[in-house]
């Protein structure tokens, strides 16, 4: 019983630490900040490898760090694949979006759109599918974060777990803006990192650093089967879980081509001072993520081979195979800090969510759709955004706990990406390479990729005993019928303005012309 | 000058349709050569299983080797659009200069 306790403190001491030191960046951040360039984009001065880490962290979830760790540990191979589909999600961010992106726009995905298409429909059509995807990913995040805290930090409720990410990711947002976000997600990728490098080390001393020796143990794993009975899988081979390969490929493309329309992804490239600085720091974020995924083979693998799935089963479930690993091979002070690594994760990536939101209300919708693109009184859009953000905040910390831990919330990220996929990225890449493209495409597009990705979960397995769609993501079908519409909007209709603004765009993106400057000190 | 006819002229301009071309000339190739590459392992691990089984590297079997050839795909992906990326922001800084447009401003 004592051990339970001083275990538990190690961990809410070490958090505390992390908690600290954010807000005394914060602190700082709401010290240097004035101005909206400043608050939205961090003065546009973040360095290429800063972005990159930031990056990093804003997209290493928790859903990644124990989810496919505890996948990998229960099922092997099959969690792998998730690894996969991460990282090479961002050849789409850098061959089509984040240059052209940072060379167009000045604060959210819906610049892009408004420079050449009409501003009020498509900025407010943008602005719905942001806060929808931004809300789903964060609902996910807090339940899995009050979760996760309620086993990490013995005596910490699962509501209390919940109100205390809710009002840190808020003051983050509100007093320290984007600068403070962006430290936040640095110095959470910085510890995701070591935190993941030690474990695989740790891993690797158990085999002698031997890794034919490691990979020879995963050929043979025993667990205790559904029955009852004793079976011996073979962890490298494909197929141990997933048995319908069209739900693997349906959440390829998911992941693919929603990365690049993710809108608390993007926004970050309008922190850096110009294009080329984006095209860095989308390189530092890949080298980043995938050092890392490669390491989920170490850590994941891992705690199968040194754990085995009975014992993960039994110990807190398989979110917690990562952390149960660093208690089995690192001791309780290593326990302790992955478990405040984990949480530092959720808390970063939902600070960068509420201030997607957040910027996206303000700047989209209500100084460019309610006031015409006019400020009314100066600094008019970054005091709506700091309500936005206490707005968006409060909302998610009642819907997670009105929700409850018990509800199974993992589907939502997948529908995040679904409809980053369907809505978001067709209509940008439209606005930026074709020229007839006009606002009925956008609207529609926006429109029937959003509607669709939500529709086709609604009647999927998640959701139905006995489903009228197969599929557990919606992106194989989602995809098409955004472009479709994407498509079929633009031809149906004509807009001279578009085409003639197209001009302009393309060599604003192609060259950097009139892009967006970085403020003086 | 104003930024309406400036575009227009460097739209006009052949280094700006070279400069485009060479883009696309890289990208579309190496887009489809990554999405082909990235769906042929769920397709494999989904339908020629047998295939993905055999082990290559001791006990290390096609599926991981595969799965972690993505990873040094998209690395080596990467860094040749950054090298070929070093070539368009010289001819892009040429042509704005030819055009009497700095890019600072």
């Amino acid at each position: 019983m004592i051990a339970v306790v001083q275990q538990g403190n190690t961990a809410l001491w070490m958090f505390l630490a992390f908690v600290a030191a954010t807000l005394v960046i914060t602190y700082f951040s709401a010290r240097k900040s004035s101005g909206a360039s400043a608050y939205f984009a961090a003065g546009r001065r973040i360095t290429g490898w800063q972005n990159g880490l930031a990056v990093a962290g804003d997209y290493m979830s928790a859903a990644s760090f124990l989810g496919i760790a505890g996948m990998i540990a229960m099922n092997g191979y099959d969690g792998f694949l998730y690894s996969v589909g991460f990282l090479v999600a961002y050849l789409t961010v850098l061959f089509l979006v984040a240059e052209p992106l940072r060379n167009t726009g000045k604060y959210t995905m819906a610049d892009v759109l408004a420079f050449r298409l009409s501003p009020k429909p498509v900025r407010a059509a943008a602005s719905v599918s942001t806060l929808t995807v931004s809300l789903f990913y964060m609902i996910a995040q807090m339940v899995g974060a009050g979760v996760l805290v309620r086993q990490l930090i013995p005596g910490v409720s699962y509501e209390v777990a919940v109100v205390g990410v809710g009002i840190l990711m808020v003051v983050y947002v509100v007093f320290g803006g984007m600068l403070a976000t962006t430290w936040v997600q640095i110095i959470k990728a910085v510890l995701l990192i070591s935190g993941s490098l030690f474990l695989s080390y740790l891993v690797l001393q158990k085999f002698h650093f031997d890794l034919g020796q490691f990979f020879s143990s995963l050929t043979a794993i025993s667990s205790t089967g559904p029955n009852g009975e004793t079976m011996t899988r073979n962890f490298l081979h494909p197929g141990l879980i997933f048995k319908n390969p069209w739900d693997q490929i349906s959440l390829g493309m998911a992941l693919l081509f929603g990365t690049a329309g993710l809108p608390h992804i993007l926004i970050r490239f309008y922190t850096v001072p110009d294009a080329k600085t984006a095209r860095a720091s989308v390189v530092w974020a890949m080298l980043i993520i995938g050092a890392f995924y490669i390491m989920t083979t170490f850590f994941g693998f891992g705690a199968a081979s040194l754990l085995g799935p009975d014992y993960v089963k039994a110990n807190g479930g398989t979110n917690m195979a990562a952390p149960e690993l660093a208690r089995v091979l690192g001791g309780e002070v290593f326990f302790a800090f992955i478990s405040a690594v984990a949480f530092a994760t959720i808390l970063a990536v939902v600070a960068g969510l509420t201030i997607s939101a957040s910027t996206s209300f303000a700047h989209d919708f209500f100084v460019n759709v309610i006031h015409h693109g006019k400020e009314h009184r100066p600094g008019e859009e970054v005091k709506v955004a700091r309500i936005t953000a206490f707005v968006v905040g409060a909302a998610s910390i009642g819907i997670a706990i009105l929700l409850g831990p018990a509800v199974n919330v993992a589907f939502l990220v997948g529908l995040a990406f679904a409809v980053a996929a369907s809505a978001n990225l067709p209509v940008m890449l439209a606005s930026l390479f074709w020229r007839r493209f006009n606002t009925a495409g956008a609207v529609g597009g926006l429109g029937v990729g959003l509607l669709s990705s939500i529709g086709l979960i609604l009647v999927s397995p998640d959701f139905m005993k006995e489903p009228i769609f197969p599929l557990k993501n919606p992106a194989l079908v989602s995809i098409p019928l955004g472009l479709i519409a994407t498509w079929l909007g633009t031809v149906l209709s004509k807009e001279k303005a578009s085409e003639e603004k197209f001009v302009e765009l393309t060599v604003r993106a192609q060259t950097g012309l009139g892009a967006e400057k970085a403020t003086e000190h | 000058m104003n930024r309406d006819d400036r575009c227009r002229r460097i739209f006009r301009d052949p280094d700006f349709a070279e400069l485009v071309r060479r883009k696309a000339t890289l990208i579309l190739p190496a887009t489809l050569f990554f999405v082909i590459y990235y769906f042929a392992l769920p397709v494999a691990a989904g339908w020629f299983p047998e295939f993905m089984q055999k082990e290559i590297w001791g006990r290390v079997n096609v599926a991981y080797l595969f799965a972690l050839s993505q990873f040094l795909m998209t690395w080596g992906l990467a860094f040749l659009y950054v090298w070929a990326a070093a070539g368009w922001d010289r001819r892009e800084h040429q042509l704005l200069k030819k055009i009497g447009a700095d890019s600072k401003e």
